[in-house]
């Protein structure tokens, strides 16, 4: 039976360009379908009735949702390139990151950038507390995955491009050099991955984008 | 032994119990050790730095956090015995993405409604928690079990609903989980609770009313103490 792969993503959302960089990992064929996000597809209200957010991964006409879900099932399906760790105990660490990054990490990176100005020490000093988790979580590896991108470094990636475009676009520095020197060499390194570095979003794009929908003019 | 096996957990906390559930299916012997959530132990603190919380598994000493990734590591690392998840790749990442929901969604959406006084904003959260539910209750529809013919993954995952969303419910004063309106999920939620093990292993209601009442007064105390 011919396989049918699509993937209904959005250009500027790090949690499509996870997957997309998961299938090229995996050197999988696609279809990628452009959301418009303020003007939701037919097809996507189908396959994601239940928030109606995008990724949307479609094999064989099954819908898969959820960023993190997609990326374990493309790691199933496809052999080739392995995203998760082999050991259980390895896997696990790699899944407590990734709900980290998720869970915790972003939502204080979003305060910390567009929250409202009365919270935004408190917010930044959050922020900063966490990504110093994630710093020495890399120790002295290339990536998190090790010598090559894993799980956690594609999960991560909202920290290389899309944490520089927030602070361009909100004149919030969290990830700077001085604090976090491991992170930052990480992001560079990831960012240059061929797998990650075609499927990245034009940064100055990106950061119009991010300052219109998060950036709210001031009261 | 090298291998032993340890949980750190609380009797009457909704993810230790899928844990021990998911241990008591594979027969895997641990050892349990209560925590005293009020009075963290330097063990606890030691095992799970980044969140402090139950539960934590400890398998040759090391330490796993965050109930489903517990979840994943027991199914992953006993697979001789009671598979949790179906070996379809599809079929697993639908468990996957419910269990997630399930608790980003109805756990959140419960928890939320019942901390919240009598009114418009607490009808509107349990109407929102019910919408939340109504999607689990199609997933049953039809099913014994999410798992199918005997529990699994997603079973475990929702497997709060029946006990512990009752005491919610009681401590919140207010109905979630009609039966006329998730006739289902009711049933589910009682075919769930008949079985042995799960039975024998659930805390007592007043004891699970009596934790969700600590948790919010110790809420209360928190944010009367964060204020000018």
């Amino acid at each position: 039976m011919a396989e049918e792969l699509s993937l209904l993503g959005m250009w500027a959302s790090p949690f499509s360009c996870r997957v997309k960089i998961a299938l090229k990992l995996k050197v999988v064929q696609y279809k990628y379908v452009e959301e418009d996000l303020f003007n939701k597809s037919p097809l996507l209200l189908k396959y994601n009735p239940i928030d109606k957010k995008v990724p949307v991964l479609v094999h064989n006409g099954n819908p898969l949702l959820e960023s993190l879900v997609i990326l374990e099932y493309i790691d199933e399906t496809w052999q080739g390139y392995p995203i998760f760790p082999k050991d259980p105990y390895e896997r696990a660490v790699a899944r407590f990151w990734a709900k980290f990054i998720d869970d915790k990490l972003l939502p204080a990176i979003r305060r910390a950038c567009w929250g409202e100005e009365k919270g935004r020490e408190k917010a930044v000093e959050e922020a900063t507390e966490l990504l110093q988790l994630l710093e020495m979580e890399l120790k002295e590896k290339r990536f998190f995955g090790g010598e090559t991108i894993g799980l956690v470094d594609i999960v991560a990636d909202t920290l290389s491009l899309w944490l520089t475009s927030f602070e361009e676009g909100s004149g919030v520095e969290l990830m700077t050099r001085e604090k976090f020197p491991k992170l930052s060499k990480w992001s560079h390194e990831f960012a240059s991955t061929s797998a990650v570095k075609e499927n990245l979003p034009p940064k100055d794009e990106l950061t119009v984008f991010l300052k219109s929908l998060f950036g709210k003019p001031a009261k | 032994m090298g291998d032993q096996v340890k949980l750190i957990a609380t009797p009457q906390s909704l993810p230790c119990c899928r844990v021990e559930w998911a241990l008591k299916l594979k027969e895997v012997d641990y050892e349990y050790i209560e925590e005293d959530l009020r009075n963290k132990s330097a063990f606890l603190l030691e095992s799970n730095p980044i969140h402090k919380k139950v539960p934590v598994l400890l398998h040759a000493g090391k330490p796993i956090v965050e109930s489903l990734v517990i979840l994943e590591y027991i199914e992953e690392t006993w697979k001789d015995k009671y598979p949790l998840l179906s070996d379809d790749p599809h079929e697993r990442a639908m468990a996957r993405f419910w269990a997630k929901f399930g608790d980003e969604k109805c756990v959140v959406g419960a928890f939320g409604a019942a901390w919240l006084t009598e009114g418009e904003e607490k009808n509107k959260a349990i109407e929102s928690a019910q919408e939340s539910l109504a999607f689990l209750e199609k997933q049953i529809e039809g099913k014994k079990y999410f798992g199918g013919e005997q529990i699994g993954f997603l079973d475990l995952a929702v497997g709060w609903i029946p006990h512990w969303l009752k005491a919610l419910e009681e401590v919140g004063e207010m109905k979630v989980l009609d039966p006329g309106r998730f006739p289902s999920l009711h049933e589910w939620g009682q075919n769930f609770l008949e079985i042995p093990l799960i039975k024998n292993s659930l805390p007592p209601r007043e004891k699970v009313v009596e934790y969700f009442n600590a948790g919010r007064s110790y809420k209360r105390s928190l944010e009367a103490a964060n204020k000018p």
